[in-house]
């Protein structure tokens, strides 16, 4: 049996996902969901063979759900009108289906899951295409984390400074720490060059953040912050807070 | 009429002076030494009066130059130009006449010259008058110059803004969305999709038919609003509902075509697409004998919202029209409480 789950945030668009796997018997619906929340909750439930996944959804969009589930499974996108998106669906690969859809082409869509099922290299082209779909986007707004089993939308305002932790990026804010899988290289290119500054390999601070800088050992400096958290600057890191400060 | 102050051109309006000025040395000097000398006048006397007249008469035309570099009269400012031009030629044949006496000491050359003053003045006259005109056209090109620039600038900027009003009306993402949702309906319940098709098709026509500047009444503006929210009740029936009120008497007044409808989408942008849950839309009119006042009311969420970007396109685009017919700034009018959100406009009515 194939597990499959439909989110979007209109019945009636899922109701006509739903019709057309009418013709799939192998397909199984284990769940109907109305937003990313819903969503991302049953995809770690059922942990589901393929998604069929709205863009334009309440709270958080299609692609800021898939950020937070750590197994990505295979996923197409249904949306009306996205031109950011379906660029980036198309520089890497993935499968998506435009509103009004075609049975014709959904089953070209089923045709090719079917044929190829998940693979390890879909699932990192769905990580590039997420950072690619972002940086199309702009400048970051929030970051969207899981804690535990719940989720958390963290605005970028409340952000103190970001901490390289392995594969994940742990970010301080007024609320706490939490932990995103996603590289600082990520970060750095989507947060706003004028509000962020990466001081070290490790950390990304907020410039009005900074409370002081002190000098450190023979040549390095560690910025004292507002949450009294102190912060290793290199000499690189050093030389663009002076370019941004203009000191 | 005073001259209008106008920011001196650049440096090749300084070079037209320049090089004008200096063809009117080289040929007053070489034209009145080859004329005394041709009248058997001595050529050193000659070439004497030739250079200080010629110094004499281009200074002139260097000061009527400058002078319109930094002043651009008016068209009836050209009287004045007339006069300066005579004034101007009455003292550069003076100043010649004075110093020529220290250079040249034949009595007879010099009452020579008292003879044939009228005759230097009216040369004078007509070459600073000839550098007075041509700096006047020069200035009435450029002004033409930028004028058209100007125009250019002002067209493409209202095409841009056209662009932007059809991509607007044309709202793609409503628009398959909405066709999505009839091709759902039409297996299970043909009726609903047919008369959501109707409805959409009179809420399009509605739209492009709609020009920016008519006033209209605001009943008819309530009935293109109820297709439009029709539409979205059938796409969200589940969550959504909505509540017009609106007193009898207010139905005639009028309001500038489309002047909600950016309203009422950010309600439903920020109140239906971006929450959860069960969502009411309020939409209230009251009005005065001359002050029509619709209210439009939104739940929001502040979480997933940031800090809210206090006024999106649409809020600014309905102020600038607003401003645009009424001249006025303070008829849109926004509230945020935690949850509610809401738009006051006023439209005066004339």
């Amino acid at each position: 049996m194939i597990k499959a789950v439909l989110i979007d945030d209109e019945p009636l668009a899922r109701s006509m996902v739903a019709e057309y796997l009418e013709s799939y018997p192998e397909v199984d619906v284990v769940a109907e969901c109305n937003d990313g929340f819903e969503g991302a909750k049953a995809i770690m439930q059922y942990q589901p063979d393929i998604v069929f996944l709205d863009i334009q959804m309440p709270k958080i969009n299609g692609f800021e759900m898939l950020e937070i589930i750590d197994r990505q499974p295979a996923v197409i996108f249904t949306t009306a009108f996205d031109e950011y998106a379906v660029k980036a669906f198309e520089q890497h690969a993935i499968d998506y289906l435009l509103k009004p859809i075609t049975k014709a082409r959904f089953d070209q869509a089923m045709a090719k899951f079917l044929d190829t099922k998940q693979t390890e290299a879909t699932a990192a082209n769905t990580r590039k295409m997420l950072d690619s779909v972002q940086q199309a986007a702009g400048t970051l707004e929030r970051v969207v984390v899981k804690t535990g089993s719940k989720i958390k939308i963290i605005p970028i305002g409340s952000v103190i400074c970001l901490e390289a932790d392995d594969d994940y990026v742990k970010i301080h804010t007024d609320e706490g720490t939490f932990l995103k899988n996603k590289t600082m290289a990520a970060f750095e290119e989507q947060l706003n060059p004028l509000h962020f500054v990466r001081v070290h390999r490790s950390f990304i601070v907020k410039v009005d953040h900074i409370v002081r800088l002190e000098p450190h050992e023979k040549d390095g400096h560690v910025a004292v912050l507002s949450d009294g958290q102190k912060v290793n600057v290199s000499r690189n890191g050093y030389a663009r807070l002076k370019q941004l400060l203009g000191m | 009429m005073p001259p209008v102050s106008v920011t001196p051109y650049t440096s090749s309006k300084q070079r037209l002076i320049n090089i004008s000025c200096f063809i009117i040395w080289i040929a007053y000097a070489l034209i009145q030494t080859a004329l005394l000398w041709w009248f058997d006048v001595d050529v050193s006397l000659a070439l004497n009066d030739s250079l200080i007249s010629a110094t004499v008469i281009t200074l002139c035309c260097y000061v009527i130059a400058s002078a319109l570099n930094h002043y651009m009269p008016r068209r009836k400012g050209y009287f004045y130009i007339v006069i300066w031009t005579l004034v101007l030629a009455a003292i550069s044949i003076s100043i010649d006449r004075w110093i020529l006496q220290f250079f040249i000491q034949d009595k007879g050359y010099l009452d020579h010259i008292d003879v044939s003053l009228p005759l230097r003045f009216f040369v004078n006259a007509l070459l600073i008058a000839w550098m007075a005109i041509i700096n006047i056209l020069w200035n009435i090109q450029q002004e033409y110059k930028e004028n058209e620039q100007r125009k250019a600038d002002a067209e493409r900027l209202a095409r841009e803004a056209e662009l932007y009003n059809l991509r607007q009306q044309l709202q793609p993402h409503f628009l398959f969305n909405s066709l999505n949702s009839i091709i759902a309906l039409i297996g299970r319940k043909p009726d609903e999709a047919r008369n959501m098709t109707f409805q959409l098709s009179d809420f399009l026509r509605g739209t492009l038919r709609k020009d920016d500047q008519q006033l209209i009444a605001l009943k008819d503006e309530l009935e293109h609003l109820q297709l439009y929210l029709e539409i979205e009740k059938v796409r969200f029936g589940h969550r959504l509902a909505t509540q017009v009120d609106y007193d009898e008497s207010c139905l005639a007044m009028t309001l500038p075509a489309m002047i909600m409808q950016p309203l009422v989408e950010n309600a439903i942008k920020y109140g239906l697409y971006d929450t959860t849950g069960n969502v009411t839309i309020r939409v209230s009119c009251t009005c005065s004998e001359h002050l029509l006042e619709i209210q439009i009311e939104n739940p929001y969420d502040s979480q997933s919202n940031k800090p809210r970007r206090g006024t999106g396109f649409g809020l600014r685009g309905v102020q600038r029209r607003l401003f645009l017919l009424f001249g006025r700034t303070d008829l849109l009018e926004t509230k945020a409480t935690t949850h509610i959100f809401t738009s006051i406009i006023k439209i005066p009515q004339r």
